[in-house]
């Protein structure tokens, strides 16, 4: 769901964001509407692998549709052992994507979970085979609404269907059998990434060896559907949306996209670490200046990140993904009792909150934990204390560094899996 | 809630067996089946469930209070979740484990009564070791010093203790006998961590047992 991880420094938006006297929502730089075209061409031929499902593979869609033929892109790090039991299957989060551990070919920063990805960090890519695709409905090579509809050989749209996170995890089941990988030895993934890894562990159990979901929860909660709801209305809201025909009509809803991030980053964040990063300071300037410029940091770091982040994600996506999150309920597949969804399943689970969450803050995750318990799962969960909110997932926390070197490590034993010497 | 880590520590340093480990843990340990699967209830920095997974090839999973204690846990690998006795037991549905272990935990607890009527509603098998406060020692504090007892064992002040609900072996048979609970085992340990004589009765042992190890299960 967040990645503020990066640019969040603060040291770095200020000074990025806007200049006094530029609206910046408003403004469109020469940089800014090339930058139109690049994520456009992540779309159809991604710096990724890519594979493609003809109409001999359609993927049903929870919507009751079919989408054939469609793609997923990926990207993999470290080698598959020859018996193909060292897989583990990274799942992003809402506005992130398959670059967890490579520089982003849009936005050239680091990927988005080098502290936990490559040689020697807890997900050892030395020891792993780590296997991350971009998400159905995404906009970085995985078929979504800014594809072509080959039908129409015009872009989707809105006429792209609803997909769910059921959809999603259906589609990597159809990527890891490509792969030839049957058993996973691990999923992990926070936010909507910890959504997929609890859908895999309901879909798919037997393919699930271990599972780490993390800042999540097996339900969206209805504060969080009204935070998604404020952020589609804002991007539908912008005249350049054009009813979601933005692609074909050469426009762009980007100052939609960017309220609607604007409004959701803050839920990635906390009180304290706002007051931590910011506090009332204001942005190069003495005094108030009596208007309505971004006079305070955290208004000039807010319009950052709107800014940067419709440079690299496409409006309808944004729409696409929020909902799949709204409708994700784990539970009312399995009549409403979430203890069946993991009924004797031999999955091992490492359930991890954070104190200063309040997107998916700690009872959500017990909630997991107390089905897991009920349904005889092997399961550990720790919350971690910080003040850095949701997107501390994302972020240098030793003790979730520690946590899940340590599941990993025993699950590996448990699965076999000998140490690589290094 | 660094307080059961404390005690831990306090333990730690009090009787160990030439390999390292507590001397209590390893009574706990040898009641245990090999392969069970165990609830450790309190289980602290995890050295009982260690000792069991190692020596007793348990499927072992913990609960503990303390964020510190369930994250070090959860670092070793162990299934351990934060949790507390009082109330998260409730959610365990029946005969999920072949023992539930509650290890110097339940003199921490609000509701002893329940906590043991949970452990033998989740478990086939309970396991209870616990400090005896009829230990003569702590007979005699009382009777001299006219204070609170405290020991190597129990350092705390009446205060600022975690252990709000001690009992003496006496004590603890008749609450047992009170929730239909049938005591197959007991084992009392001397201040040096040596078990006292089987043959003994009951009222040597709460004199003389400073800790006390009880195997139970459902009488009916």
């Amino acid at each position: 769901m967040a990645e503020a991880q990066r640019s969040a420094a603060p040291a770095a938006a200020p000074s990025v964001a806007a200049p006094p006297v530029a609206a910046p929502l408003a403004a469109v730089t020469a940089r800014e509407a090339e930058s139109l075209v690049l994520p456009s061409r992540e779309v159809e031929n991604p710096q990724s692998a890519l594979v493609r499902f003809g109409t001999d593979k359609p993927l049903r869609l929870d919507a009751g549709v079919e989408l054939s033929p469609f793609q997923v892109a990926y990207q993999t790090y470290g080698t598959l052992n020859p018996d193909r039991s060292n897989a583990i299957l990274i799942c992003h989060a809402l506005t992130l994507d398959q670059h967890v551990a490579n520089v982003h070919p849009v936005t050239g920063k680091p990927g988005w979970w080098e502290i936990m990805v490559g040689p020697g960090r807890p997900i050892d890519t030395e020891r792993y085979f780590v296997v991350c695709p971009n998400v159905l409905g995404g906009c970085m090579g995985t078929t979504g609404p800014s594809s072509i509809n080959p039908h129409s050989g015009s872009y989707w749209g809105l006429d792209f269907p609803v997909t769910t996170i059921r959809d999603m995890v259906r589609a990597q089941a159809m990527l890891l059998d490509h792969l030839g990988i049957h058993q996973l030895f691990a999923v992990a993934g926070g936010s909507m990434g910890g959504m997929q890894v609890l859908q895999w562990a309901a879909s798919y159990p037997e393919r699930v060896f271990a599972a780490l979901p993390i800042a999540t929860s097996t339900r969206h909660s209805a504060q969080n559907i009204a935070f998604h709801e404020v952020g589609r209305q804002a991007v539908m809201a912008d005249p350049e949306w054009r009813g979601g025909r933005y692609l074909v009509e050469g426009t762009n809803p980007r100052r939609g996209l960017a309220v609607a991030r604007m409004g959701a980053h803050i839920t990635y964040l906390s009180d304290a670490a706002l007051h931590r990063k910011f506090g009332r300071r204001l942005q190069d300037r003495a005094n108030h200046t009596f208007s309505f410029d971004a006079d305070f940091q955290v208004e000039s770091y807010l319009r950052h990140q709107g800014i940067s982040f419709v440079e690299r994600f496409d409006a309808n996506c944004y729409l696409y993904l929020t909902r799949a999150m709204d409708y994700f309920d784990v539970a009312a597949d399995y009549d409403g009792v979430l203890a069946r969804a993991f009924k004797n399943t031999p999955t091992r689970f490492c359930v991890i909150s954070f104190t200063s969450d309040w997107l998916f803050p700690t009872p959500e995750s017990r909630a997991i934990v107390h089905a897991l318990n009920a349904s005889g799962a092997r399961v550990s969960f720790a919350e971690i204390t910080t003040d850095k909110g949701h997107d501390a997932f994302l972020l240098d926390e030793p003790e979730l560094l520690a946590i899940m070197r340590g599941f990993l490590d025993a699950a590996a034993k448990a699965r076999g899996l000998v140490a690589r010497s290094r | 809630m660094l307080s059961r880590l404390k005690r831990d520590l306090t333990m730690a340093d009090a009787a160990r067996s030439p390999g390292g480990a507590r001397v209590d843990l390893l009574f706990v340990a040898d009641m245990v089946a090999r392969g069970a699967r165990v609830l450790d209830v309190g289980c602290g920095d995890g050295e009982l469930l260690r000792i069991l997974t190692e020596r007793r090839d348990v499927d072992g999973r913990g609960i503990e209070l303390s964020r510190e204690g369930v994250n070090e846990c959860v670092a070793k690998g162990l299934a351990v979740i934060q949790g507390d006795a009082d109330t998260d037991l409730v959610d365990y549905p029946d005969d999920a484990f072949d023992y539930v272990i509650l290890s110097q935990t339940l003199q921490a607890t609000r509701h002893p009564r329940q906590v043991l009527e949970h452990m033998l509603r989740i478990g086939r098998r309970g396991i209870v070791s616990f400090p005896n406060f009829g230990h003569w020692s702590i007979r005699l504090q009382m009777l001299f010093a006219g204070r609170m007892p405290r020991t190597d064992n129990l350092p705390y002040s009446w205060y600022d203790t975690p252990n709000i609900h001690f009992c003496t072996i006496k004590d603890f048979r008749s609450l047992c006998n009170a929730i239909g609970a049938r005591m197959e085992r007991a084992i009392a340990l001397n201040a040096w961590g040596k078990p006292l004589r089987l043959n003994a009765p009951w009222w040597f042992w709460n004199l003389f047992g400073e800790q006390a190890v009880f195997l139970l299960s459902r009488k009916y």
